[in-house]
């Protein structure tokens, strides 16, 4: 099952498409990382996921099919904001009553048990609570929902590192727990290249690389060699970014899972997924979009 | 059942497990623990898969006891279940665990060569030879340089080390 699907989907905000001709299909039981540069559409993908607002073009469903904003998926979907939003003026106690009488399904025993294990105290203002534990607040609302999938936008951005890990910590365990599938945008790679195992890059509001990390990771390689050299088997090998010294360049290559066409001469090195990113970030043009990015299956039910 | 129990397990039964005396007393805990280096640019997973591999060479792990359970090691590492769940796969493919339904993943082979004492007393003698270089003026990385050709001159001429450890090693402890 896709747990986002987008067929063509665009989003113009004006006379600027802030999201275009973006087609992905990400598969539930995973933590995809939504990343890119500010202004890449990842906000934008995220909001039309939920339901938040309607696309310009094309067309996206959730949870395998649903419609976003629909019924079913609303209830399916726990979504935290950016900067993890909480009414500054209520309490946690009134935080809690709040979400659990907007929804038609909430695990009170479950949030206020999270909460007692964090140490936030109920009588508090939410907006007295760290920032920490604004985001804690904020992710325990959503998870007491019981989602089968959690979006979150740029969900870290704010916290301390110990914070960042509680955080993560929290989210990891309710999947290992409930098996919810997680969604999380973020400009920041390195605080995702621990969790995420599927990898959506945007870039100017198009989808550039979609695909299991893994499976990235194994289809690309780093080559070096003498730079004499590099424009011959540049042409040959599907380079998507080259770097070029004197006498020595870096090509980092896409193998296509084949046998290593490593060149006599040329040392070849696994890629991290951060340079790959970075590969693709500098090198608009180039973009790897395999397996369930292609995938044909959109029945949307509208 | 709720996640936050969980979080604490991980954080407070992991700080202190290291198949101490008290690690067994707050019931079936794992002799091991994880801990991730981000630097070493090896995948997580594969980290995961050396430590068990690791412990089991040094004897930290044998067949029968079990490993962190997987919710344990996501909430104290922060990582993603997959990457738990692959590397015990992992494991267990290369026949050194097996899974036992709803309670967890347990060692069932070993790869420790040696008992206990003696890579005690192999590590004496490693530890006296070291001082012997230390004097005679090798500085650290003059002594990993000599040890890992010693090492393949000593795999070329006995063809493979599995065949003539048993002699040999003896001779050094």
């Amino acid at each position: 099952m896709n747990i986002i699907e987008a067929a063509g989907l665009g989003k113009r905000y004006g006379s600027t498409w802030a999201l275009r001709e973006c087609t992905l299909a990400i598969p539930d039981g995973h933590v995809a990382a939504l990343v890119g540069p500010n202004g890449a559409g990842k906000t934008t993908l995220l909001n039309l996921a939920v339901g938040l607002t309607a696309p310009t073009a094309g067309v996206v469903a959730v949870l395998g099919g649903t419609r976003p904003g629909s019924p079913d998926a609303l209830d399916g979907i726990a979504f935290v904001a950016q900067d993890a939003p909480v009414y500054a003026n209520l309490s946690v106690a009134d935080m809690l009553h709040l979400t659990r009488n907007l929804n038609r399904h909430f695990d009170q025993g479950y949030a206020k048990a999270r909460l007692g294990e964090l140490g936030i105290p109920l009588t508090r203002k939410a907006g007295k609570l760290s920032g920490g534990q604004q985001a804690q607040l904020a992710l325990t609302l959503a998870l007491g929902r019981r989602p089968r999938l959690l979006l979150l936008d740029e969900p870290m951005a704010s916290l301390d590192p110990l914070a960042r890990h509680d955080f993560m910590a929290t989210v990891m365990t309710a999947m290992a727990d409930d098996g919810v599938s997680v969604v999380l945008s973020s400009h920041v790679l390195t605080e995702l290249e621990r969790v995420a195992d599927y990898l959506v890059l945007l870039s100017g509001g198009s989808v550039q690389v979609a695909g299991e990390v893994d499976d990235l990771l194994a289809s690309h390689r780093v080559l070096t060699g003498p730079a004499a050299e590099a424009g011959r088997y540049a042409e040959r090998l599907g380079v998507v970014h080259a770097r070029r010294g004197g006498a020595q360049a870096h090509l980092l290559v896409r193998t296509n899972g084949s046998t290593d066409p490593v060149p006599p001469g040329w040392e070849s090195h696994p890629v991290s997924l951060e340079e790959l990113t970075l590969a693709y970030l500098r090198e608009p043009g180039a973009a790897s979009l395999p397996g369930p990015a292609r995938a044909e299956r959109t029945e949307v039910s509208r | 059942m709720s996640i936050g129990k969980g979080i604490r397990d991980g954080r407070h039964g992991g700080g202190e497990g290291g198949g101490l005396p008290e690690a067994g007393a707050r019931g079936p805990a794992s002799p091991i623990e994880f801990r991730l280096d981000p630097a070493s640019g090896v995948p997580t997973y594969l980290q995961l898969v050396q430590q068990v591999e690791h412990a089991l060479r040094l004897g930290y792990l044998k067949p029968g006891d079990q490993l962190p359970k997987v919710r344990d090691v996501v909430a104290s590492l922060a990582i993603n279940p997959n990457t738990v769940l692959k590397a015990y796969r992992e494991l267990e493919t290369k026949g050194l665990t097996a899974g036992r339904p709803g309670q967890g993943t347990f060692i069932e082979a070993t790869l420790s060569q040696v008992a206990l004492p003696e890579l005690a007393g192999l590590r004496r003698s490693l530890l006296g030879w070291l001082a012997t270089a230390d004097v005679a003026g090798l500085d650290e990385d003059g002594i990993v340089a000599l040890f890992t050709s010693v090492l393949r001159d000593f795999h070329e001429r006995s063809g493979g080390l599995r065949g003539a450890a048993g002699g040999d090693t003896e001779g050094v402890a």
